[in-house]
């Protein structure tokens, strides 16, 4: 302990200015205005607004407003905590749930594979010993981690947001700054409600125009990617802004967020409007009463000033896009589906490249239009919310998934399944020969037994394509859920447009 | 957790790009609740077969090579924020890591970790893989005070980056919570001074 105190921080106390008491939000408001908060962007409000402390030019101490937590990357966490002697600082700001590796069938009988069952019930023991909020298996709530909170309404503009899992960028959407973190880093905000992090620089990609019909979120997420590769946003906070995104629904929005982390960057943001605070009205956590009148009027405070300066700035024309697919073994690796696979890119060096296709099975300049598939998988944080399963179903009313294909659907909570199955989405999915599973993260990551057989190629909703990631050997095609639904009917690689 | 200062080791090449958190540490090895034993399932489906027997073509099943100081291609560590890969790293033996590239979140969890990244540019990394594949007994130098890596005998050194807080948290075996800890009274005064606060969860 000594030499961290002795350790002198140069602190830049002007960035303090959240350290100064306004009376009412709107002295507030024309604080920021009249001061620092001329041209900022909306990355940067948020972020000052949450500086603890400056440590050095590059790192400040950020609180945390709201910390997920899951049974795979909390254990190690909470046992530190024992191990120091520490209590959980905030148990008000923390909400748990499992969801990794729970199973997709009979979630009320006890977990047969003892190593998810072991995680499962330290989770639930450890969240009551240190009497922590937990949607655990057969909660009403359940569900994957990043779908609860926004659904909840847990998650709302403004926050900063954590979780020991990469794709916390999905709350972006709501205009926060969330992002994936370590096991230790879940273990610092245990203790402290802070992280001690480096600040990203800002990119912002402007996306102007609507998108084509039977063009969604996913596909344009995909598009970006296959532009601006795996690496594109490495040390990049995203805000992605423009007319497209403006008309783009809450839930089309997170699909988007999900997959910042896929460009490397450490998350993405898209400021709230009216469709957020739509959303956010009336959720089990949303501010209620004179609280959500304080809420709103600091919410529409929270976007980039017209003249704030972005270290790096894309514009794209939404008509441009159309439905895409991946073809390799990073999420960059996409192509638009009347594409061939590439002879080239630029991005990997050829060994890598060629690695990647021959583990996906495909040659150079191959045409995947036809293609036969075996596995159709649609779940995962990126699609498996109401609006995915509704654009499944309706795809799919009185057709019959293709004899060859095995075909999943796992929704992304408790709550959406329970919605499907008001809305006879169920039934639907049923008939034309969906298994219709109960919620978590299932075969995105193959943890529990959903796992795609080796060799097979599965065409997946979920986020990432790596080796590996759907079960040892599986191929994994990222693709939108309407895609994915057209394939799961036709049994091989199929452009939805012309089959709706 | 464990220092890390000065010292000279042999390296292991690993000149793939992109190798992401799903191959050092394939998600089916996540389950463990302490963070001992993951070393074993390091890069799990590269080093072993379907049949769960080592694949002698791995560079970790051949023995000419050894060492604390594993030497990547470009973009090591992307994916999942799954701190398991340093730890999986760490408990292997690897102390340092040489790449041209890291990607974020590895990057921290590494240094949380007493697992040193080190970011040189890609001409070095290119000579270095080079001098290692040439002969694998190579002395590396590794010189976190001074900051740089040296090839040994020849001496060609290479400076590289590190912010003084992470250094200084290496250098005496310290982590980001021991340091948080201590500065608890300004964490609580920030939170009376906050002008909105959101409704608490309960
Ligand atoms: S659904 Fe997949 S990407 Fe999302 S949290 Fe679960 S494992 Fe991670």
């Amino acid at each position: 302990m000594t030499s961290i105190s002795l350790w002198k921080r140069k602190t830049r106390s002007t960035r303090n200015i959240q350290n100064k008491t306004f009376d009412t939000i709107e002295n507030r408001v024309s604080f920021y205005q009249s001061t620092s908060m001329k041209h900022k962007t909306l990355f940067d409000k948020i972020w000052d607004a949450h500086v603890v402390e400056s440590v050095d030019a590059t790192q400040d101490i950020l609180y945390i407003d709201r910390h997920f937590i899951h049974e795979v990357t909390s254990p190690q966490a909470f046992s530190g905590l024992r191990e120091r002697q520490v209590p959980l600082f905030r148990k008000d700001q923390t909400v748990a749930t499992a969801d990794h590796n729970v199973p997709t069938i009979n979630q009320h009988q006890r977990i047969t594979e003892p190593l998810s069952r072991i995680q499962v019930e330290t989770l639930t023991k450890n969240c009551a010993e240190f009497d922590v909020n937990l949607y655990g298996l057969g909660h009403p709530n359940q569900g994957i981690v990043h779908i609860i909170g926004p659904e909840l309404g847990i998650t709302q503009p403004g926050m900063t947001i954590v979780c020991g899992d990469s794709h916390t960028s999905t709350h972006g959407a709501f205009g926060t700054i969330a992002f994936g973190i370590g096991t230790s880093q879940v273990e610092q905000v245990f203790a402290t409600q802070t992280l001690l992090v480096s600040k990203p620089k800002r990119m912002r990609i402007n996306i102007s125009g609507e998108l084509n019909p039977g063009v969604y979120s996913k596909d344009l997420i995909l598009y970006l990617l296959s532009k601006l590769t795996a690496g594109g946003g490495t040390g990049y906070f995203i805000e992605y802004a423009g007319s497209a995104i403006e008309k783009l629904s809450m839930e089309a929005r997170m699909t988007i967020c999900n997959m910042s982390i896929e460009m490397g960057a450490r998350g993405g943001l898209i400021a709230p409007d009216e469709k957020t605070f739509d959303y956010i009205k009336g959720r089990d956590f949303a501010p209620k009463g004179e609280d959500w009148d304080k809420a709103l009027a600091y919410w529409k405070t929270l976007k980039s000033d017209q003249e704030a300066e972005f270290d790096k700035e894309y514009h794209f024309d939404a008509a441009e896009i159309e439905p895409m697919i991946t073809y390799g073994t990073n999420p960059g690796m996409g192509i638009k589906i009347s594409e061939r696979v590439p002879t080239r890119i630029d991005s990997a060096k050829p060994e890598s490249f060629q690695n990647s296709l021959d583990y996906m099975g495909l040659e150079p300049g191959q045409e995947l239009l036809g293609m036969p598939v075996q596995n159709v998988f649609i779940g995962s944080c990126t699609n498996s919310r109401i609006e995915d399963l509704r654009i499944v179903a309706n795809f799919s009313k009185g057709k019959k998934v293709n004899p060859n294909v095995r075909a999943m659907i796992v929704p992304g909570s408790q709550r959406v399944r329970k919605q499907a199955t008001e809305e006879g989405l169920d039934r639907i999915l049923i008939e034309a020969g969906y298994e219709f599973r109960e919620a978590g993260c299932s075969a995105c990551l193959g943890m529990n037994e959903d796992k795609i057989p080796a060799g097979e190629y599965c065409v997946s909703t979920s986020n990432r394509n790596f080796e590996g990631r759907q079960g040892p050997g599986a191929r994994t095609i990222l693709a939108s859920p309407l895609t994915a639904a057209a394939v799961a009917i036709h049994g091989k690689i199929v452009d939805a447009r012309e089959l709706v | 957790m464990e220092k890390i200062e000065i010292f000279t080791d042999t390296g292991v090449p690993m000149p793939m790009e992109d190798i992401d958190t799903d191959q050092i540490i394939p998600a089916r090895f996540l389950k463990a609740i302490d963070k001992l034993g993951f070393g074993d399932n390091l890069f799990y489906d590269w080093r072993y077969d379907k049949n769960n027997e080592p694949n002698p073509d791995f560079v970790l099943n051949n023995p000419i090579y050894s060492g604390k100081i594993l030497v990547a291609g470009k973009n090591f560590g992307s994916g999942s924020s799954r701190e398991h890969a340093a730890w999986a790293l760490h408990g292997y033996g690897f102390r340092v890591i040489i790449s041209s590239f890291f990607a974020d979140i590895f990057k921290g969890n590494a240094l949380n970790n007493g697992l040193l990244p080190i970011t040189v540019s890609p001409e070095y990394l290119d000579h270095l893989l080079q001098k290692i594949t040439e002969n694998p007994k190579t002395p590396i130098t590794v010189n976190l005070p001074e900051q740089y890596v040296r090839i040994e005998p020849d001496g060609e050194k290479m400076s590289f980056d590190i912010d003084d807080y992470k250094k200084m948290c290496l250098l005496n075996g310290y982590d980001d919570i021991d340091y948080l800890l201590s500065l608890k009274d300004k964490i609580t005064e920030f939170e009376k001074n906050r002008s909105y606060v959101a409704p608490p969860l309960r």
